[in-house]
């Protein structure tokens, strides 16, 4: 097998499983060591000049990064990572002296973002300090977007978000909130050099067909809407009954809520089987901790809408989760609804499903056949699902969309058709997490820039920043902790139920303390210290292989990938996870190293005569706009210095 | 200072018959050199008990005095140990062998407690082939003291100090063979795909098994001119034949050209199947074994794999006619029959 360039910046970077897994490439176990060493505003200023709101992300974050842990894969379960960023954020001191500081010397660029989320947010901190003049544009009273009105505040306080936004906003930018723009044709005629869209997803999916949906439209909410509307304290409280539709995180936000508002019986209702459903694991499990059961493998079929004298007559037959009886169905069915009469939602009937999944494991929901079952509810929030609109684009500016109404942007420079329109976030591919508008947000200042000074937007597009410094300080010592900790996952404390249940305000995560989130960072292995092969130097005397815990390292002839693959010591079968094969041995063999389950424990090199073996740090920084560095080593040493 | 392995392992670790995962054989963590080849001999060793299935507490690892004496402490933690005095673990495993016939005796030693202050009692263990493995992690030198020339020093072989060793080497495989042992292997620490069908066949070999194993002393004899150093043994390593080692009640698998193949039988029914790769040699005959080793040393070549094997001898139990019984497992009145037994053995003795 060709052996491994580990020149290419790439390789290690894939090692690195949190970082590699985290669309802004965050350097997740350089910040964890900082945490664990007290150095909370060194972290804090890692995440920020990669994250931009590690406050936000510390509470709310979609952790791509922890599925992809490596300790997930050795442990029972992987680091708490957001929760550890969150620990950065909550005891950080004054970060601003470690901020760009304006006001900058203009450049001449005039820009315009759409939008106040996290993208646009990011798009404007990138941009600012190098001399644009930013102008943003949003149609609520405040920056933050979907981060303010969809997580609702007992996940993320206020406070924490508008610190992070005005991080951003003081560096000079232009807000103009409350103006909703409603032509991109108007915003190009003026004289912006660019213009950046990141208008999100902004409209919930309906179930317009359902019967008796615009019946009982005055009870039936769309999720997302209904949220924003809570988050700017324009609705105050629910019906005691409530049925949320959908499995996503939205779903489980809506109904937490819903408990806060005066909801006491409050369900969600999904389609899919329980497990599959979108939310996260987590988010699940803290809402079925508030009370509210999850009720899987129910499709909606209709709302059930009646008058009060009707629902007077049959409501002692219409029971929750029971098969709605003959003769009451016929006669609501048969009964035409009129305004006068002011019918009322009294609950949805549901179709009972079962997954079943074909030869490609494709799955569809098939009707079990039983009779469809009723429950009773005051309110119903829609949560299933948003989608992309942008009727304030006209079709004539030259940015061009798909046949799914989609914008065409290069996946890359995240320019549109039209070379000064630029799209990140939601608005670009369609609704993701706020850690990935971030990362569209880096990527597009980045092309913003380029494209302001004129220059190519790919092939001058720089490389990500990379780094390797061996960690060698004697014959069992290492500049970061080596040995691996084995204790288990630590839980984040919860505020009382029947407080944080009273108030919609208040937080329920406690976080970490200092010194939990001390253990808990060192539950992290450090994978950003590689472990470094150099073939000339190895006398192949074996101990690497017999000290390495986890049975990565196989000395053996060479052949091709899945036959080195199913010769290493234990079988390399996690093909996700590079081999790394070095040769130039004195034997004519090859080194095989499985990277799956390295520890990164060190012991290799320490064990090595002949340093063949070296503990070295990868650091990979993506490139941002105009190459601007809030680097925190440089803070340290300052400080060090003083 | 970290000197902490983590207990984490391979979650896809393969268990063997008994439903043990490799590191239940495991030891304590090594405190010898880095690169130390004592240290591949351990692994060896923990594999092939692996491997072969073996209870951990069927297992007795005996031990003298140095860094290979050192070593029963990283591997087997769940067997029996005894480290005993300088040159003196052939007498204590012969003990412990007599008293109870049950366990695999699993003898470590090194070049300076087997050849020069233990050569008294090497020879006579030899010769009176005591069912056991006895390993020599041979380096030619004393590593625990610096590294002086040991008695298996190369003539001509120079010290890492630049002074050549004058003295002619004793050859312990040779002297194995002369003075009667029934299974005699040689190998290299550097080399587990030969050591460890070796050391399971040993394991399974009834009565004296030697097994001479060439294991660089990183430290202190490791460099050029050094007859035991890592390059000059891969260079001059000359093999007898690549074996697979079968156990009993196991359908061979290994496929070799037809011709080259033979089949060793061992008392308990395992084979071992050797493809044999020097001419004129025959394992099973001293004299062809013997003349295999000098030819090798004429050659300045280190032969390495079995050297002969005797399956037909009878151990140390069998020729002075001992107890079929593990002593503790021996009811008392027949261990200790009382003071009428006595009279009685006395009396015929008048």
């Amino acid at each position: 097998m060709k052996p491994t360039n580990i020149q290419d910046p790439e390789y290690f970077h894939k090692v690195v499983d949190c970082q590699y897994a985290c669309p802004a490439h965050t350097p997740v176990p350089e910040y964890i060591r900082l945490i664990a060493e007290g150095r909370y505003t060194e972290a804090y200023m890692i995440n920020w000049d990669s994250n931009v709101f590690p406050g936000v992300l510390g509470r709310t974050c979609d952790r791509p990064c922890e599925p992809a842990c490596r300790r997930g894969r050795i442990d029972e379960e992987p680091v708490a990572i957001c929760r550890l960023k969150r620990v950065a954020a909550d005891n950080r001191d004054d970060v601003i002296p470690y901020m760009p500081q304006g006001p900058f010397p203009p450049n001449g660029k005039k820009v315009a973002l759409i939008g106040g989320g996290p993208a646009s947010l990011t798009v404007a901190r990138d941009l600012a300090p190098l001399g644009y003049e930013v102008h943003l544009f949003d149609e609520q009273k405040l920056g933050g977007g979907f981060m303010r009105s969809q997580i609702p505040a007992f996940r993320l306080p206020e406070h924490v978000l508008n610190d992070e936004v005005n991080y951003i906003l003081r560096l000079g930018i232009h807000t103009q909130f409350e103006h909703y723009v409603e032509s991109l044709k108007d915003v190009l005629e003026k004289d912006y050099d660019a213009v950046f869209v990141g208008t999100g997803a902004p409209r919930g999916r309906d179930l317009p067909d359902l019967p008796g949906r615009q019946e009982g439209d005055a009870n039936i909410h769309i999720g997302i809407n209904w949220l924003g509307s809570v988050a700017f304290e324009h609705t105050t409280n629910i019906g005691k009954r409530v049925i949320v539709l959908g499995g996503g995180n939205t779903a489980m936000d809506c109904c937490r809520t819903a408990r806060r508002l005066g909801g006491e019986d409050v369900k969600v209702i999904v389609r899919s089987p329980f497990a599959s459903m979108k939310a996260s694991p987590w988010e699940k499990e803290d809402a079925q901790h508030e009370d509210i059961p999850i009720i899987d493998n129910h499709v909606p079929r209709s709302f059930v809408v009646a008058t009060d004298e009707e629902w007077s007559v049959v409501s002692d037959q219409w029971l929750a989760g029971e098969p709605i009886p003959d003769e009451a169905k016929l006669r609501v069915d048969e009964n035409p609804h009129s305004a006068i009469r002011n019918p009322q939602l009294r609950g949805m009937t549901f179709e009972k499903v079962e997954a079943v999944y074909d030869e490609n494991g494709k799955r569809s929901l098939v009707p079990t056949g039983e009779p469809e079952v009723f429950f009773p509810a005051d309110d119903v929030l829609i949560a299933v699902g948003q989608e992309n609109s942008f009727p304030w684009i006209e079709r004539t500016v030259g940015v061009d969309f798909d046949k799914w109404e989609m914008p065409v942007v290069d996946k890359t420079t995240f320019q549109s058709t039209n070379p000064r329109v630029f799209f990140g976030g939601d608005a670009a591919f369609g609704p993701e997490n706020v850690i990935t508008a971030v990362a569209h947000g880096h990527q597009a200042a980045v092309s913003i820039d380029l494209f302001c000074n004129g220059k190519n937007l790919l092939t001058e597009r720089l490389h990500p920043m990379t780094n390797l410094i061996s960690q060698k300080m004697g014959i069992h010592e290492w500049a970061y902790d080596s040995a691996v900790d084995e204790y288990d996952r630590l839980v984040v404390p919860q505020a009382d139920k029947t407080v944080t249940l009273r108030d919609r305000k208040k937080e329920v995560e406690l976080g970490f303390d200092p010194l939990a989130g001390y253990k808990e960072a060192e539950r992290c292995l450090n994978c950003d210290v590689q472990t470094v092969f150099e073939a000339p130097k190895c006398i192949e005397c074996d101990a690497c292989v017999d000290i390495c815990p986890t049975a990565c390292i196989t000395f053996t002839t060479d052949g091709d990938e899945s036959d080195l693959r199913s010769r290493t010591k234990v079988p390399a079968l996690n093909i996700s996870q590079d081999i790394y094969v070095a040769d130039g041995l004195k034997t004519g063999r090859v080194m095989v190293k499985d990277e799956d389950v390295c520890l990164h424990c060190g012991l290799c090199a320490e064990r090595c005569p002949t340093a063949a073996w070296d503990m070295q740090k990868f650091w990979y920084n993506v490139t941002k706009a105009g190459e601007v560095k809030y680097n925190v080593v440089q803070i340290t040493r300052n400080e060090s210095a003083v | 200072m970290t000197y902490v392995r983590s207990t984490f392992r391979h979650p896809a670790l393969p268990k063997n018959d008994l439903g043990y995962t490799v590191d239940y054989y495991e030891g304590s963590l090594s405190t010898l050199c880095a690169g130390c080849g004592h240290d591949s001999i351990n692994a060896a060793i923990v594999e092939a008990c692996w491997q072969m299935n073996i209870e951990p507490h069927k297992v007795a690892k005996l031990s003298g005095i140095g860094c290979s004496s050192k070593s029963p402490a990283y591997f087997l933690s769940n067997s029996h140990g005894f480290n005993s005095v300088h040159g003196r673990m052939p007498s204590v495993a012969t003990g412990a062998n007599l008293a109870n016939r049950d366990l695999i005796y699993f003898g470590v030693s090194g070049d300076g407690d087997t050849a020069s202050i233990g050569m008294g009692q090497f020879v006579h263990v030899v010769r009176r082939n005591l069912n056991m493995v006895y390993l020599v992690m041979n380096n030619g030198c004393y590593g625990l003291t610096k590294g002086q020339d040991s008695a298996t020093a190369d003539a001509g072989s120079k010290s890492k100090a630049g002074s050549v060793n004058l003295f002619e080497a004793i050859d312990l495989a040779s002297l194995a063979i002369e003075l009667g042992a029934t299974f005699v292997g040689q190998s290299f620490s550097g080399d587990k795909d030969q050591l460890i069908p070796l050391m399971k066949a040993a394991m399974s070999h009834k009565g004296f098994a030697f097994l001479n194993v060439i294991s660089p002393c990183v430290t202190f004899n490791n460099n050029a001119g050094s007859t035991k150093s890592y390059d000059y043994v891969r260079e001059h390593v000359e093999i007898t034949g690549t074996m697979d080692f079968v156990p009993m009640m196991r359908e061979i698998t290994a496929n070799y050209e037809a011709g080259d193949v033979s089949d060793i039988t061992m008392h308990d029914g395992s084979e071992i199947r050797l493809h044999k790769l020097q001419k004129d040699w025959d394992p099973t005959n001293r004299r062809s074994a013997m003349n295999a080793v000098q030819n090798a040393k004429d050659k300045s070549e280190i032969l390495t794999g079995l050297l002969y094997i005797d399956e037909s001898s009878q151990d140390l139990h069998e020729l002075i006619n001992t107890s079929d019984i593990a002593l503790n497992s021996l009811p008392q009145s027949l261990l200790t029959p009382g003071s009428d037994a006595l009279a009685k053995l006395n009396a015929s003795l008048r």
